[in-house]
């Protein structure tokens, strides 16, 4: 197993690296600096802000001091924008947030879709079937951006029963439509994956043996199906944590909640490309850890799979 | 009294193709200790007559008749009582020894999940019990192999561990489902040899159900052949194969390949299966019968009683099939 | 010279055949497609959909980027939907009339949506076709490479490629298009897998076909089904996946439009009382995506009905 574990993250280590240099290269491509504002500044005060920022220093001394600073210090270097503030700082603040509503999303989307897809195939064809079906085929077409304004119409507008936006420290009443928002399309599509997935488990030999031997109906679902229905499910985790992630943008916008998203959307339209390529690497981070968990949860789960 | 006793057992499975008769009003009776065979091509209804008794039918399935075990009537039993009798009344292995068993579980927590649940044993009581029982189904090194999963082992072992793991509750009867189809032929000849074994241990009764006559001549009591889901013969394994009564049996003993008669040509059976969504109203098997009659394709014969526990569903005199 | 006639004939024949056969396939196919009532009229509501976005043009009464003054500031009492001010769907915020920008946002949409998907099924077909057919080490970097490629949060990646390239069309196309086509590479290449093993192929290796003809022309052919389901159940992520970014104001830019900008823009504006300006681009939105998925659905299952 540990091996096995030594062995991944040797494959996630240049991914991250990859990541880094992809995403430099990019910003080192960019025509026009970030300080190309529309007054020009006079070109003494422009040197001195590159010499500042290390701008005027040859590209192969710029990328090995970025990837220096990531690696060794978890320094993302300051922000081109925010004078004071490093790009440590801005994640800083709007992580936490992100992440609260993220896991939350997360948790919800999962253990919802689980049970309502778990639920679904049991009763194939039962009113509760055709529920989650009608729900994960509804669903699939209210991405974030969708769900946002109409829980904002029902709920803020006409029913006046929750807060139209802020953050408040992540209390509940703050935390109920992002999460909502988020993790509606997620839900369906789990839901439906898991339902499909057991259906096709409740069909082998080895559930019809379960049940030739007396085991009650909850302890095969329980026991004996749950582990490979739920495997399909796992690679799909993956990309739908990210998507929660990058859903952030969104929910930001919408919410005013003060995540992650509000500082990448903002540094994009102010070319702050530090602090892009800070939250750019940090998610892929995220991404690259999370895939490595749910690797590991797959060997654990699959005993065919040999570390 | 008999142990199992099957009266007029109807097993029909809703299709988008239409409705199929898989079972077509079959009877069937065993008593304690016995050995039945249950004899048919793929599609006669046999796997299905075990699985409606076990109450394993497919979600479109259906049965009607009577099941009666041991003075109670499976059919209509919740699945909740059903549970009481499967396992600890009723055991019950497959053909497929590849896939039955789980492949996420550990042998050790499938076999000891059903004492545990049946007995109320302990976990450890229930895992030395289950390594006797391995012991007894000669599984080399059972007690540090139990911990292993189904893939370790190979296709001869996984049917010694599915029998062991259906015998754990000393059931009454078990019911064999195609047991050694999968296996290769050397390893075939062994898992007979245990089934017999552990019908002269335990005295369990049996249910053999095959297609290949070869396995049933030396091990069971009695035959049944079923065709279309219908009973066409039935007697003693030595009656049935010294004096077969039915054009169906003639052609099944006939299609068994022999090493003491040279022959240029296997012989076979004309045609195909029967289409079990369009069976002839009258006997299944007249489609395909070389000496059928006219009203063989319009009136279904009965069962007939020869003698003594010989019976056949055939118009025909006996006189002219053989 | 003449070619031996009885030859020309054979061919003939044997074309003739292989034409029958790969009709009866395909009927087959057709007439389970007709028998899911949800895909076609799924199908029948996306050539509304494509022909309200082709020629609603000529019904607008007004320009789209006509900005109708007399309603500016008024909007929520004059801006409502009428027949009378020829602003069916009523006027955006801006005062210009929605009906028009609908046409053009679902266009674009749409466009983007087909496009892109066209991008990442080429795109991953070929990927996933060669590395399957060359299999062993070419195989295994390749698929190396879409793993690696997998775990970059590409979302990020387009956001930035277009604030540093600009933000155009071109570069929305190129980019959707270039994250979407990893599953299907990961799809093209399993496929790739079992069609190497056909005779066919062996017969081709056999006789000193070139590769690339061998994959252009026995292995791609093979895969159009499975790549025409995944194409159109591609389309509507495409079309969602355009409307977030256009949604943050990085993709479709003004004076053009497309439904994620103008949901983005009913949005904002939803509290004012101007309602249709997010429930007009809503309608659409939803209506397309739901039928793409139903499409693709009923074509999977027209295709391969076992998988089920």
């Amino acid at each position: 197993m540990f091996s096995f574990v030594v062995r991944r993250l040797m494959v996630a280590v240049p991914t991250l690296l990859i990541l880094v240099i992809l995403s430099f290269v990019l910003m080192y491509a960019a025509p026009g600096g970030p300080f190309n504002s529309e007054r020009p500044l006079p070109p003494e005060v422009l040197a001195n802000i590159q010499a500042k920022y290390g701008l005027d220093q040859p590209f192969w001394k710029r990328i090995t001091d970025y990837i220096w600073g990531v690696v060794a210090h978890f320094d993302f270097g300051p922000s081109f924008k925010f004078k004071d503030r490093s790009v440590n700082d801005i994640i800083a603040q709007g992580f936490p947030v992100t992440l609260t509503y993220g896991f939350w999303s997360f948790v919800l989307a999962t253990v919802v879709g689980v049970t309502l897809g778990t639920a679904a195939a049991i009763k194939q064809n039962s009113w509760l079937d055709y529920l989650a079906v009608g729900f994960s085929v509804g669903a699939q077409v209210l991405p974030n951006f969708v769900m946002a304004p109409i829980l904002l119409l029902v709920f803020t507008l006409w029913l006046g029963w929750l807060p139209g936006g802020g953050w408040n420290g992540g209390e509940w009443p703050y935390l109920i439509m992002p999460v909502i928002a988020l993790s509606t399309s997620y839900m369906a599509s789990i839901a439906r994956i898991m339902r499909s997935s057991m259906l096709e488990v409740l069909n082998t030999n080895f559930i019809r043996t379960a049940q030739a031997k007396g085991i009650p109906m909850r302890r095969v679902i329980l026991r004996h199906a749950m582990k490979p229905a739920i495997l399909p499910l796992l690679s799909y985790l993956g990309p739908a944590f990210v998507g929660m992630i990058t859903g952030s943008v969104v929910i930001d916008a919408f919410f005013s909640t003060g995540g992650i998203g509000t500082f990448f959307v903002n540094s994009a339209f102010s070319r702050d490309y530090s602090v892009m390529m800070g939250i750019t690497i940090l998610v892929g981070t995220l991404t690259i850890l999370f895939n490595l968990v749910v690797d590991i949860l797959y060997a654990w789960i699959d005993p065919k799979i040999r570390y | 009294m008999s142990l199992l006793n099957i009266q007029d057992l109807k097993v029909s499975f809703t299709t988008p193709e239409g409705e199929v008769n898989a079972v077509n009003g079959l009877n069937l009776s065993l008593n304690e200790g016995e050995t039945l065979a249950v004899v048919g091509e793929s599609g006669s209804g046999k796997s299905q007559t075990a699985f409606a008794t076990m109450g394993l039918l497919a979600k479109n399935g259906r049965a009607t008749g009577t099941i009666n075990f041991d003075g109670q009537n499976l059919l209509g039993m919740s699945t909740k009582a059903l549970n009481k009798v499967r396992s600890q009344q009723i055991g019950m292995i497959f053909q497929d020894p590849m896939t039955s068993l789980n492949p996420y579980l550990r042998i050790s927590e499938q076999m000891a999940e059903v004492l545990t649940l049946h007995k109320g044993m302990s976990k450890r009581d229930a895992i030395n019990e289950s390594v006797k029982m391995l012991d007894a189904v000669r599984i080399p090194d059972a007690r540090n192999r139990i911990t292993n999963y189904p893939h370790e082992f190979s296709g001869g072992m996984r049917q010694r561990i599915m029998i062991a793991m259906s015998l754990l509750c000393r059931p009454r009867l078990l019911i064999a489902d195609e047991p050694t189809t999968a296996l290769d032929v050397t390893v075939q000849a062994q898992i007979m040899q245990l089934l017999g074994d552990i019908r002269r241990e335990f005295g369990t009764a049996i249910i053999l159900i095959t297609h290949d006559l070869g396995v049933v001549a030396g091990f069971c009591d009695r035959t049944l052949v079923l065709y279309g889901g219908q009973v066409m013969e039935e007697g003693q394994t030595e009656t049935v194969f010294a004096n077969p009564t039915h054009p169906y049996t003639l052609g099944l003993l006939q299609a068994v390949p022999r090493l003491d008669r040279e022959e240029l040509e296997l012989a076979t059976i004309a045609g195909e299966p029967p289409d079990m969504s369009r069976l002839p109203a009258g006997c299944p098997f007249s489609p395909r019968c070389d000496i059928a009659m006219h009203r063989c394709a319009t009136l279904r014969p009965t069962l007939e009683t020869l003698e003594a526990g010989h019976r056949r569903a055939c118009h025909k005199p006996i006189a002219e099939v053989v | 010279m003449f070619p031996n006639r009885t030859t020309v004939e054979d061919i003939e024949n044997a074309a003739a055949l292989a034409e029958v056969q790969g009709r009866s396939l395909w009927a087959s196919a057709r007439a389970r497609f007709m028998r899911n009532k949800a895909a076609v009229v799924s199908l029948i509501v996306l050539i509304l959909v494509a022909a309200f976005a082709l020629f609603g043009g000529f019904f607008a009464q007004w320009e789209r980027d006509f900005v109708d003054f007399s309603l500016m500031g008024r909007n929520a009492h004059l801006g409502v939907p009428s027949f009378e001010t020829g602003h069916y769907f009523g006027t955006d915020n801006s005062g210009r009339d929605l009906f028009a920008r609908t046409v053009q946002g679902t266009g674009i949409s749409l466009m983007v949506g087909i496009v892109g998907a066209m991008v990442a099924v080429l795109v991953g077909t070929l990927y996933g076709a060669t590395a399957g057919y060359f299999g062993g080490r070419v195989d295994g970097i390749m698929m190396r490479i879409v793993d690696v490629l997998m775990s970059i949060p590409f979302m990020f990646v387009l956001i930035l490629m277009l604030v540093i390239f600009g933000r155009s069309i071109l570069m929305l196309f190129i980019g959707i298009g270039l994250i979407s086509w990893l599953d299907m590479a990961r799809i093209a290449r399993g496929q790739t897998l079992t069609i190497k093993n056909k005779e066919f192929v062996e017969v081709a290796v056999a006789t000193g076909v070139h590769p690339l003809r061998i994959i252009l022309r026995h292995i791609i052919p093979n895969l159009l089904g499975i790549v025409v389901v995944y194409a159109t159940l591609l389309v509507p992520n495409m079309i969602i996946f355009e409307s977030f970014i256009s949604f943050l104001g990085l993709g479709v830019q003004e004076p053009n439009t497309s439904l994620g900008a103008l949901i983005s823009e009913g949005a904002g504006t939803m509290q004012y009382g101007t309602l249709w300006q997010l429930l007009f681009p809503l309608f659409f939105f939803v209506l397309t995506i739901f039928a793409f998925f139903f499409v693709g659905d009923g074509l999977r299952d027209a295709l391969d009905p076992k998988d089920r």
